[in-house]
């Protein structure tokens, strides 16, 4: 996983509450055997004109120009400005590969679903509540920013910063931090202890020669 | 003083002895002894560890078997038998990926093939003690033998195979006692419905389950495999019974079971895989045995569910005013109406087999009824699909499968069928099924389709008759 420090990005606001799982990665996509690629189907509803499946292919796909995220002053953008109980609904960890896939590297809104919350960090991406008031803010300020709003964020002081005019404090759960700071995901972190497990093995070897 | 141990549950004995560490956040590692892969949840595991550059930690510990969608027709054709493309993708990606990361697999067209919880256990793959885990929440059926069963995700998965530990927190527990003694025509699959109508599917969030009480203690392994199939169904994601001369029976002399010197070396520390007398358990509920009849699921959570004999009950007598409103859509979802017996439901379709009932014994318990009869002419379809190719050919050893045909029945190849209708076996929109799987949601054995929850006996009389009928009446 790559390690998170301090990013600056391009903000994408996603302007609606309630924003489920589903609308992030359409279950369709469910059937696709890799772990990677899912980029491309992010918001696909919204994003395209025409329905899709794992099959299609994606440059014969009309993009529905009225959703944000086609609009090219915002392509290349890594940061998710989104609204309140972002990433409910279904359990899918293949919704925030999408995001992961796209580029997104934060997601910033004033609550989240938990289970979509714990994904992010399994997959390298730092999910940010902020008080309500202050996304109002961000998303006043992207809809007239020009050029597009720019932020950066810095996981080691744990700030939000608009050019060195504006800055959030956000908290972030203490061993979650350190996991995005250092990349490490969970089998990287367990692997720390491969010691410990090969001692274990050995001890059931011993204890219980029938098991291996 | 001190010398002396606190009493443990079962649960508690299962975990201390497979865990590696604690961490200060509450979680643990715990050691996974054994590891079922299928063809579905296992693909962006096996793509993770290869972007990682990782390998399996122990690729003897995994066993892996197309299952979940694979047809139940034309097994001689192999994955060229497999018609959707989707499908046949993940199964050959499964055998791929077996390949490279050295894991042993039983193929399609091996006899060995078969449903996960029902191969590993009739292997000897799954042995008292263990720790078992797979991308399936019904990995809970191994509690059976008195192992962790524990059902995991597509992540999870990825670490086993790379660490072969998993992080967990540690469960509450729970004992559900049931004594007394079992009337005709009532099984494993009764109680269990019968416990979930009674405490809920919520009741065993956050909790282990340990079943006890002689009514268990008389259940073969194949009746007490179906108990802790179910054991999600009531909210937990572990079921468990205590090992015991039946347990020991039946792991005797399997392919993988311990033999010769080690045998008795084993029985003797799997003699201890029970609760301690005065082991204090979370939660606690009782029931008893004798009250209990043939169940039947009228709606679509495995709660809602009621004797045979009994009416579809009506949302009006439910004081709690959410759970008035969820009958009444379920009751709209079925196309049913309050008050209706159960007896009138007709029947479409009958699927019999899935993990929670398609052993040895279940299909025996088929053939006694349908011997000599014949499936109503109103019912579309029969289907009775083994739950391995074991015990596909043991059911033939015993010309089951004669008696099963002649009835009008179709006998199929093993695999997860109807299921979850990942394959085509499938029912349609509108259409009522007695089913003796596990999970009557919506949609679930094909959209639109209406599922009834039943053991295996009231299902064959069912498909007889065309509709269900109280087989302890005539019993
Ligand atoms: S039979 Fe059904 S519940 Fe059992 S493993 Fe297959 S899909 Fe899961």
């Amino acid at each position: 996983m790559q390690p998170f420090t301090q990013h600056t990005g391009k903000v994408l606001p996603i302007d609606r509450t309630n924003v489920d799982t589903d609308a992030i990665l359409p279950k369709q996509y469910l059937k696709f055997i890799g772990k990677f690629g899912f980029g491309g189907w992010l918001f696909d509803d919204l994003r395209y004109l025409d329905p899709g499946d794992v099959e299609t292919d994606l440059k014969t796909r009309r993009l529905n120009p009225d959703f944000v995220l086609n609009q090219p002053r915002l392509q290349g953008a890594t940061i998710l400005l989104g609204r309140k109980n972002f990433g409910c609904g279904s359990s899918r960890e293949s919704a925030v590969w999408a995001l992961r896939d796209y580029g997104i590297r934060v997601v910033i809104a004033p609550s989240f679903a938990d289970i979509f919350y714990n994904n992010c960090f399994k997959n390298g991406i730092l999910p940010i509540t902020l008080p309500e008031s202050s996304v109002d803010q961000l998303f006043l300020t992207t809809f007239m920013a020009e050029p597009p709003l720019q932020l950066c964020v810095d996981l080691e002081a744990c700030v939000v910063r608009q050019d060195n005019d504006f800055e959030w404090p956000f908290t972030v759960d203490e061993a979650r931090r350190q996991k995005l700071l250092l990349g490490r995901d969970d089998i990287a972190e367990t692997l720390l202890q491969a010691e410990k497990i090969k001692k274990f093995e050995q001890r059931l070897k011993v204890a219980e020669p029938w098991l291996f | 003083m001190g010398a002396l141990q606190k009493p443990q549950t079962l649960y508690d004995k299962l975990w201390q002895r497979r865990l590696v560490m604690d961490y200060a956040d509450g979680m643990s590692l715990i050691y996974i002894d054994r590891h079922i892969i299928h063809e579905v949840s296992s693909p962006q595991a096996f793509e993770g560890l290869r972007e990682s550059g990782r390998k399996a930690w122990r690729p003897s510990a995994a066993i892996a078997t197309p299952d979940h969608n694979v047809p139940t027709s034309n097994r001689q054709l192999g994955v060229d038998g497999i018609t959707d493309p989707v499908s046949k993708i993940q199964v050959l990606a499964l055998d791929e990926n077996c390949r490279e990361f050295g894991l042993p697999e039983f193929g399609l067209t091996d006899e060995r093939q078969g449903i996960v919880h029902v191969i590993a256990p009739e292997q000897g793959l799954t042995l008292p003690g263990m720790t078992v885990v797979c991308g399936d929440s019904h990995t809970a059926t191994h509690g059976a033998l008195a192992a962790l069963g524990v059902g995991i995700g597509t992540t999870e998965v990825e670490h086993v195979l790379a660490t072969q530990c998993l992080l967990q927190r540690k469960a509450l527990n729970m004992l559900i006692e049931v004594t007394g003694t079992l009337p005709a025509g009532v099984t494993a699959k009764d109680i269990v419905l019968y416990i979930i109508g009674q405490i809920g599917t919520a009741a065993g969030t956050g909790h282990t389950i340990e079943f006890a009480g002689s009514a268990i203690r008389g259940l073969s392994m194949e009746g007490r495999m179906t108990l802790c199939n179910m054991a999600i169904e009531a909210g937990a994601r572990a079921g468990l019974v205590a090992f015991d001369e039946i347990t020991e029976a039946y792991v005797k002399e399997r392919p993988r079971a311990p033999s010769g010197e080690q045998w008795p070396v084993a029985v003797a520390q799997w003699r201890d895989l029970h609760s301690d007398a005065g082991a204090e358990f979370d939660k606690v509920y009782r029931f008893n045995a004798e009250a209990i009849k043939p169940q039947v699921t009228w709606g679509t959570s495995p709660e809602m569910v009621v004797a045979v004999n009994a009416r579809v009950p009506s949302p009006e007598q439910q004081c709690d005013p959410s759970k008035a409103s969820q009958y009444r859509e379920a009751l709209a979802y079925m196309g049913l109406s309050a008050g209706q017996a159960i007896t009138d439901i007709q029947l479409d379709r009958v699927f019999i087999g899935s993990c929670t009932n398609s052993r040895i014994e279940d299909i025996r318990a088929v053939a006694q009824v349908v011997v000599g009869k014949q499936v109503a002419a109103t019912v579309k379809q029969a289907l009775v699909v083994p739950g391995s190719g074991l015990v596909k050919r043991q059911a033939e050893a015993e010309g089951l499968d004669k008696i099963i045909l002649a009835a009008g029945f179709e006998w199929r190849e093993p695999g997860c069928s109807m299921c979850l209708a990942m394959n085509e076996d499938r029912l349609y929109p509108g259409e009522h099924c007695a089913s003796t799987s596990n999970r009557n949601f919506e949609g679930r054995q094909g959209s639109g389709g209406r599922t009834h929850l039943v053991s295996p006996a009231m299902a064959a009389a069912a498909a007889l008759a065309g509709h269900f009928v109280d087989i302890s009446e005539e019993a």
